[in-house]
């Protein structure tokens, strides 16, 4: 029954717009035809917590969290963030990390240590893994705070959604004020090169 | 709102909110707590429903029975230990019924993502002697709110639905039916019934005699209600489920029988006995506590569950899969990682709190903490939070630590407890402090927003839920009314001045009141005009640590770079983060911390 399902897992920080990115995404993947499901938790992540999203898609969705090592795409605003969720990973994951890192409190404070060579050791255990300079790009389309956009837009090549509908999905659910600058991050993404 | 036959994604709460507005609901009322938040700000979105926020859920039932004795079709939400509040009114609401529909929502939260305890609600169903449902999954949660409305006009009673956190927070699609807004709105209307709503003794005994004949009601009405399903696939496994272990059951276990319940109290008897007769093994996979299982056992049949299923914390997939069959499914890929550092929730950069408990850490007092973002002072550097119980409890615990411990404890102890929390049940406590002669220091937290929960509307902010302009609280004349002479408020943003006041009121020999005067940093307008992002000057930080030990999320440590007096170890400000709010400028004897 899961060979039909699709498992999609968004990691990242709290503020950084996981909570938005996963909302197009399934609203894009209903508008697509899909049966889907989407789950997190809110409430405390608010506060520059540890935020993570499932979105699973596909014929007839039962559980709304995914099981470990069964993610297809890690979607991964930063970099620990991926780190924290390999249990969740198979050897043909397709993971997409935005090459950010961003320290938790115990780092700040100097009480623990940030590990060092984290695309490096992701990409040795998952070869489909793909960095994106994803805060440049975002700048470079108008706006830093777009990166969760520009690693969406990549995220879609992986997904057979119609661009239109990822265009009427924006169009949708983004204040008119910000959709222009967040189609250019999208489209920034999506012309990153696909893993094989 | 979107049309009707279109599917939407929406989240539990957002389909509670629907199906609210689909079955007629008039009046809506809750307190803020996660994971319920969303329900009444999805339903202060449709036209001709009375919403408000209440300041607590005692409150929040109680005006929601006012709207249905006037015979309105009433939604009540609230988290679950949010019940516990509401636990007097609605266990005598269970004896006098209703008159307009009345569904309780309670939203519980397996695995305490944002909660002090993980009761199981279920439990209030069977103790108060109410029905309740529950819904798996969104379209669900929309259905089962009008089933809720219909069964509590049926069986005159008060019907409890029940979400968890998985359920309120998760997305999956919901067709929309026709909304009836006009049928149960010609039922509003003033009707005496004193021997059914005036609870004095004579009455109440008449009503309990009610309550146990609807109860039998119900328990036949459960094995005929077409949500509690039946579904014989493979009989060597039954599985009774509900809620979202249902979904994580056919999960794991597609090719199972299954029966599942749309209603977990009362259980349908009949129904359990046929399904238990069409299957070899019968397993009852529930979260938490073994409710249905022990009712099942109850009832003389043989029935496992609990023995391998957890009862701490949320069930997920792997969870069921692992605890049943000890069959782990999983292709994960081993990696070898170091301890990764945790990425706890903060208070946020520029947060007023942080002044009060920059204070009291430098005191070294003993607080008693309250719930609310600033319980986040708990954690290091500040460490400033000593105890955290329930709403409200701050106070009182100051109250009674402070008279045990009598002169020893004289100048040590504080409470601290937020505005929302404070009108949500700490006046009653306050009254307490002042009327028996404490010597306690209660500080209020006044950030003018419910905060935690995503910035709700309170007695204290002058808006309603609905955006009416209202009055505010006076929290200093409302100390002062109670007969406290020692009442001061405070810029929390002014350290050196805050620091005053807390050690000036620490060593009084009265009670005394400090109201830290600043909005949340996340609302609008709370960043003042002088406030400019700051920066480290690094020729002349010497590496001595004071602001770090505000635990700014903004103010790091970089232990390699030279400080200016040519070791290593120097403080850095991540620009995008700092806000200028000064408090750690304010710290530096060095004038190190400059405008960036």
């Amino acid at each position: 029954m899961t060979d039909t399902i699709t498992n999609i897992l968004m990691t990242g920080v709290g503020g950084q717009g996981i909570i938005m990115a996963s909302n197009i995404l399934s609203e894009a993947l209903l508008a697509a035809g899909h049966d889907v499901k989407k789950s997190e938790v809110h409430g405390m992540a608010q506060r520059g917590g540890s935020v993570v999203s499932h979105v699973r898609f596909g014929n007839k969705v039962y559980s709304p969290l995914i099981r470990k090592g069964e993610v297809d795409i890690l979607y991964c605003l930063e970099i620990l963030e991926a780190l924290r969720y390999t249990d969740y990973l198979k050897k043909d994951s397709i993971v997409i990390l935005n090459n950010y890192r961003l320290n938790p409190p115990s780092v700040s404070l100097g009480a623990q240590t940030y590990p060092e060579g984290i695309p490096e050791l992701m990409r040795k255990h998952f070869p489909r893994t793909t960095l994106i300079e994803g805060v440049e790009l975002a700048k470079e389309a108008g706006n830093p705070k777009t990166v969760s956009t520009v690693i969406l837009g990549h995220l879609s090549r992986y997904i057979d959604i119609p661009d239109d509908t990822w265009a009427d999905v924006m169009k949708d659910r983004l204040p008119s004020k910000i959709l222009e600058v967040n189609q250019k991050a999208f489209d920034a993404g999506r012309a990153v090169k696909k893993v094989a | 709102m979107a049309e009707t036959n279109r599917k939407q994604l929406l989240s539990g709460n957002e389909a509670i909110a629907r199906g609210a507005y689909e079955s007629g609901v008039l009046f809506a009322s809750a307190y803020p707590g996660t994971p319920s938040t969303e329900i009444l700000e999805n339903l202060i979105s449709y036209d001709g429903i009375y919403c408000e926020w209440s300041p607590n859920e005692k409150v929040a039932l109680e005006v929601g029975v006012g709207s249905c004795y006037a015979g309105a079709r009433t939604l009540v939400a609230m988290k679950h230990v949010g019940v516990n509040v509401a636990a007097d009114p609605l266990f005598t609401l269970s004896y006098t019924g209703i008159r307009g529909g009345l569904v309780l929502v309670t939203a519980d939260d397996p695995e305490l993502h944002s909660s002090q305890n993980e009761q199981d609600n279920r439990n209030y169903a069977k103790f108060a002697k109410v029905p309740m449902l529950e819904p798996a999954d969104s379209q669900e949660a929309k259905d089962y709110v009008a089933l809720a409305l219909d069964i509590s006009e049926q069986f005159d009673t008060p019907v409890l639905l029940r979400s968890t956190t998985r359920i309120s927070h998760s997305q999956s699609p919901v067709s929309f039916s026709e909304p009836d807004r006009t049928t149960h709105a010609g039922k509003v209307s003033l009707v005496k019934d004193p021997q059914r709503l005036v609870m004095l003794p004579a009455n109440a005994r008449k009503r309990h005699v009610v309550v146990e004949a609807r109860m039998e009601k119900l328990r036949e009405f459960a094995d005929t209600f077409g949500e509690n399903i039946m579904e014989i696939n493979d009989a060597d496994t039954g599985i009774i489920t509900a809620g979202i272990a249902y979904q994580y059951a056919k999960e794991i276990f597609p090719n199972a029988s299954f029966l599942k319940l749309g209603m977990v109290y009362p259980l349908p008897e009949k129904l359990i006995r046929e399904f238990a007769g069409k299957v070899k093994r019968l397993l009852v996979i529930e979260e938490l506590d073994p409710f249905i299982e022990e009712q099942v056992r109850a009832m003389g049949i043989e029935v496992s569950g609990k023995d391998s299923i957890p009862i701490l914390g949320e069930l997920n997939p792997d969870i069921v899969a692992s605890s049943l069959s000890g069959y782990v499914f999983s292709e994960s890929v081993p990696v070898e990682k170091p301890e990764l550092p945790p990425r706890p929730p903060n208070m946020c950069p520029g947060c007023p709190h942080r002044g009060v408990f920059y204070a009291l850490s430098r005191r070294k007092a003993f607080v008693t903490g309250d719930i609310g973002c600033y319980t986040l002072a708990f954690l290091p550097p500040l460490q400033a939070i000593d105890t955290c119980l329930c709403m409200g409890a701050s106070i009182g615990h100051a109250v009674g630590i402070d008279k045990v411990m009598g002169k020893e404890g004289k100048g040590k102890v504080a409470a601290v407890i937020g505005d929302s929390t404070f009108f949500h049940s700490g006046i009653t406590p306050l009254i307490d402090a002042a009327y028996n002669r404490s010597s306690a220091t209660i500080c209020i937290l006044d950030n003018r927003t419910t905060a935690m929960t995503g910035a709700q509307e309170n007695p204290g902010t002058g808006k309603t839920l609905m955006g009416q302009d209202t009055q505010r609280v006076d929290i200093p004349a409302l100390a002062k009314s109670l007969g406290i002479s020692r009442v001061s408020t405070v810029d929390p943003y002014d350290m050196k001045r805050t620091m005053e006041v807390v050690t000036e009121e620490l060593d009084a020999d009265e009670i005394s009141v400090i109201i830290s005067e600043a909005p949340c940093v996340l609302l609008k307008g709370a960043r003042r005009d002088e406030w400019n992002v700051l920066t480290v000057d690094h020729e002349k930080c010497t590496g001595c640590k004071a602001c770090i030990m505000l635990g700014c999320p903004a103010i790091g440590w970089d232990s390699e770079g030279e400080n200016s007096k040519g070791r290593k170890g120097r403080s850095v400000i991540d620009e995008m983060l700092c806000i200028g709010c000064t408090m750690c400028r304010q710290l530096c004897k060095f004038d190190a911390i400059v405008k960036a």
